[in-house]
């Protein structure tokens, strides 16, 4: 029986952070209810379109779950189990922001299944999470953290963030101790994208903020590895890392290019070689299922050269690289004969390096990832 | 009954500055004449082009014949002869009033007379035409009728007492306008009986018929069967039809002297149907052709090339079918080390140089690489040799060359005497003579400039514009060659020497020049994983550098389930401009960047 995974967006914030992009409002809490409704029709609407496959991830996705109560996530839990087959052992995520959580949520959260917590930290400095938009301090983060391991919690993953504006590495550097020391098994480091339409993509076309230097970010990028590594963290890709055993599978499925479904307002899928989305829009999102139509807005097919491609830049995210077998597996052709001169060029390059099993990136080759993947794609 | 066509007839064009309103203008008496509904009248009928129609200036003739009645009710054919509105196309402007026995002086009411205006009034005098001053844009708050009216009298000395006040535009006045035109311009001489001479004031291809030949006919008459000759290139050719132009073209019997209209003879190619040239009667020729004509040349020449290689031949054709309409410009296949295979073509200016390359991008959506625009220099080698060459990869080694010449040009630039500084440093910093300066008001002065061309041609206009708010007016014509302190200026990209970002400078400006060109590259070329040094050199010499820093970063740092079909175009968009860079050695450029060294002045 074929797996798949499952996201479901909540797009619910207290406050939008200014570096973000994501599909996510403030100040329409009192939608949530409602979204909920509707998230439980889509969730039914899917039921024959999955039969037949077994749900192996789940993961929440925000804007901010957390800001979910204990009940309304285990409603979503239940009526996901009432009409799909849901592995045993699932993982199932959900991401929460400090600030948001306490100890009988976290409690609720545990029994209505959830099993992995992803904490956006971002920073330990008080001046860095007020730059980047947040609303908690590094205590809230910690306390937050006692409580969800009282409640059971053993598989948590935190977000960081660094080339900040004003960011400084040693910062950096102390972040990564602390949530080291904590004991906290997966850690994904972000370095900042600017996104355009953002405040921080206003700021920095108008120099409001002045990011790291192209060679500090480097820097900070490299020690984190480093610092990571010597921990006993794998490095598995471009920005996650995990203690043995910890990587995060719902991420997996994405990066081994696998099929997944998309719940709520703006979610994307790919599933019977198309990508679709839903529409962003809350209310829409919410109009449409209630009249029992199909919420999304845009489909696109996805040709084998697509799916070749996109297997291209997605695994080589991953510091393990494209499996070869998988690949040949998976295409009926090897990827040596599709990518020849790729793979010549850029092992000349040392960007790439391959094996009797895999290809994979250097490290010189993740920090040039995308001249890499621009490659990847075929006409 | 007798026929009194010819003195029925008028034949007239209108003359203008540059949005002065004469498209306009012309589009109103079409209007009033009732040969087209205002229903079917499209904005601005004469200018039939997109790019004129954007730009507001014409670049082709267009001519048209109007009926008029006037109080009496008598019949009247007016043909309007267009002329276009550049610089650049001063020749053809005198051909076309040569066509003609009066012109309308249109003149801005708020603006008054400018550089260009004058330019043409001379043109027009030089005719011996009859001027009928015409001020519009009265509608205007801004209009101040009597002080132009007194600028025409002190400026050019007409009389404009009875000027009409139009506003074309509005349609206001248009009536007087019809009315002067009958009154004042004289009615067409000329002997229908003596043997043929018709003069080319312009020409179009028909995929049909071939060339047609915009005439207006001087002495005898024309019609189908006849046999023709183009008296200076000699060749003959029989007459398939001929006709005036209603707003279409409409055939008639026979065109005969004082007539407008065309003549289609299956003329195959344009070159032998030139502007200027005279028609006669290949059986009973003419002794003498009418006076005037001249053999256009181009003055600037730039390398085009296409942005992907392949469309190489697509360019060609593109190139062909834009000379059937334009036997001023010349192109020839020429290849470049960088750019690959390409064309050296030649216009007649930089104008006519921007309009072919737009129509080429825009009415064959190519997408093209030019290079620097050249002038053509009169090189005299050691060994006494004299050429002249327009590319700049053709220089022969500095020892080889005894005297370089460039051209000079004799530039009027008519300007508010507020900005007089402003032009004379912009002229000097092009190494412009100033000849002379005239005030032609209490406030407009008139400088007169020898500048060398290769200054012009640098986008000393868009400069003259920005550095005199827009008020600046720019006439210019050939002089003649000058002895010049010239060097060839190369840029290295990685250490490789681009051929086609050479160019000619003077010796005084290569420092300078050479450094803006390196800032701009760096700028433009993207980061590689290497460093890239930028250097432009005269000879082994290396006069500047700039350095690409190398690329060292360049990562997504998420890429989860939302961002897979975003990202994917991302990279697709950054590969199909990967696409259009040139590889020099292991460079990639980008086709910015080689256009990007055309304007300098910031």
């Amino acid at each position: 029986m074929s797996a798949i995974a499952l996201y479901v967006h909540i797009p619910f914030c207290k406050k939008k952070c200014y570096y973000c992009d994501f599909n996510s409002y403030s100040g329409k809490q009192h939608l949530i209810e409602e979204y909920i409704g509707a998230l439980k029709k889509e969730i039914k609407m899917y039921k024959h379109v999955i039969d037949g496959y077994k749900v192996s991830t789940i993961f929440f996705g925000g804007g901010t779950p957390s800001i979910l109560e204990g009940d309304q996530i285990a409603i979503i839990m239940d009526t996901m189990g009432k009409y799909y087959d849901i592995e045993k052992d699932a993982e199932i995520s959900i991401e929460a922001n400090p600030g948001t959580l306490n100890y009988n949520k976290l409690k609720k959260y545990y029994a209505g299944g959830i099993n992995r917590l992803s904490i956006g930290l971002q920073a330990c400095q008080e001046n860095l999470l007020r730059t980047l938009g947040r609303i908690h301090s590094f205590e809230d983060y910690s306390k937050n953290l006692n409580e969800a391991r009282e409640a059971g919690f053993t598989n948590i993953n935190t977000d960081l963030m660094f080339s900040l504006p004003g960011q400084r590495e040693k910062d950096l550097e102390e972040c990564l101790e602390k949530v080291v020391s904590l004991g906290i098994p997966h850690i994904s480091a972000y370095s900042l994208i600017i996104e355009e339409g953002t405040l921080f993509g206003n700021w920095v076309r108008n120099k409001t903020i002045v990011l790291p230097d192209e060679e500090i970010q480097l820097k900070m990028y490299h020690n984190t590895i480093g610092y990571l590594k010597e921990k006993g963290y794998i490095h598995y890709e471009i920005s996650n890392f995990a203690k043995p055993g910890f990587q995060c599978e719902h991420n997996m499925v994405y990066w081994h290019n696998k099929p997944y479904i998309g719940l709520g307002a703006g979610s994307h899928s790919y599933f019977n070689k198309k990508r679709f989305n839903n529409v962003g829009s809350i209310e829409k999102y919410m109009d449409l299922v209630s009249n029992k139509k199909i919420p999304i807005e845009n489909e696109i097919d996805v040709s084998i050269r697509d799916e070749i491609s996109e297997t291209m830049f997605l695994g080589l995210r991953l510091t393990e690289g494209i499996s070869i077998k998988e690949f040949i597996e998976r295409f009926n052709i090897s990827p040596f004969e599709i990518y020849e001169k790729q793979i010549k060029k850029f092992s000349t390059q040392g960007l790439l390096e391959y094996d009797k099993t895999h290809i994979r990136l250097t490290q010189k080759g993740i920090d040039l990832s995308n001249i890499v993947f621009r490659d990847m794609l075929l006409d | 009954m007798p026929d009194d066509r010819q003195e029925r007839t008028r034949n007239f064009s209108i003359i203008a500055h540059i949005d002065h309103g004469k498209s306009t203008l012309a589009d109103r008496l079409i209007e009033h004449t009732g040969i087209i509904s205002q229903r079917e009248m499209q904005d601005q009928v004469l200018d039939n082009m997109d790019l004129e129609k954007e730009r507001g200036i014409t670049i082709k003739l267009r001519t048209v014949r109007l009926v008029h009645r006037d109080k009496d009710g008598k019949e009247y054919y007016l043909n309007l002869i267009d002329t276009p509105g550049h610089v650049d196309f001063t020749y053809e402007v005198s051909r076309s009033l040569a066509a003609c026995e009066g012109a309308i002086l249109i003149v801005d009411a708020s603006q008054g007379i400018e550089a260009q205006t004058l330019a043409n009034v001379y043109l027009a005098l030089e005719q011996d035409l009859e001027i009928i001053p015409v001020i519009n844009k009265i509608d205007l708050p801004s209009a101040r009728p009597d002080e132009i009216k007194r600028e025409i009298e002190d400026i050019i000395g007409l009389d404009a007492v009875e000027a009409p006040l139009i506003s074309a535009k509005e349609g206001l006045n248009i009536e007087d306008v019809l009315e002067h035109i009958v009154k004042r311009v004289p009615a067409p001489a000329g002997n229908e009986d003596a043997s043929l001479k018709a003069l080319i004031f312009d020409s179009f291809y028909d995929s049909y018929r071939g060339v047609i030949a915009y005439v207006r006919i001087m002495e005898g008459k024309v019609k189908k069967g006849m046999k023709i000759k183009m008296m200076a290139t000699d060749k003959e050719f029989e007459v398939i039809e001929v006709g005036v132009f209603s707003l279409e073209p409409i055939q008639v019997d026979s065109l005969k002297a004082g007539d407008v209209g065309y003549i289609a003879a299956s003329i195959k190619d344009v070159r032998h149907c030139r502007v200027g040239d005279t028609i006669t009667d290949a059986l009973n020729p003419t002794p003498e052709p009418l006076p005037g004509y001249r053999k256009v040349n181009p003055m600037v020449y730039c390398g085009i090339y296409p942005a992907e290689g392949e469309k190489y031949e697509d360019i060609r054709d593109a190139l062909e079918k834009l000379q059937v309409n334009d036997a001023a410009l010349i192109f020839e296949p020429e290849t470049s080390v960088a750019l690959g295979f390409g064309f050296r073509c030649g216009f007649l200016g930089l104008l006519h140089m921007e309009i072919v390359q737009e129509r080429l991008e825009r009415e064959f959506n190519l997408d093209l690489i030019t290079t620097a625009p050249s002038v053509i220099y009169k090189i005299t080698k050691t060994d006494g040799e004299v050429f002249m060459i327009q590319n700049p990869a053709n220089l022969p080694e500095p020892q080889e060359i005894r005297i370089m010449e460039e051209p000079i040009v004799k530039a009027t630039i008519m300007v508010p005497d507020t900005y007089v500084g402003a032009v004379m440093e912009l002229c000097q910093e092009r190494r412009g003579e100033m000849k002379d300066m005239r005030y032609i008001d209490e406030n407009r002065i008139n400088l007169y400039y020898e500048i060398p061309l290769n200054e012009v041609i640098y986008d000393f206009f868009d400069a003259l514009k920005s550095r005199t708010r827009g008020y600046g007016s720019l006439d210019y014509e050939f002089m003649g060659y000058r002895q010049s302190n010239l060097v060839k200026l190369d840029i290295l990209i990685n250490g490789e020497q681009v051929d086609a970002l050479s160019f000619i400078v003077h010796h005084s400006k290569a420092y300078t020049r050479g450094k803006a060109i390196c800032e701009r590259l760096k700028d433009e070329i993207p980061r590689h994983q290497f460093a890239i040094p930028i250097q432009a050199a005269i000879g082994n010499k290396i006069i500047s550098r700039e350095t690409i820093k190398a690329l060292r970063k360049d990562v997504l740092a998420k890429c989860y389930g939302g961002d897979i079909t975003r990202k994917k175009k991302l990279l697709e968009k950054q590969k199909e401009g990967k696409k259009r860079m040139r590889q020099v050695g292991s460079v990639e450029v980008p086709q910015k960047a080689f256009m990007s060294v055309l304007k300098l002045d910031d």
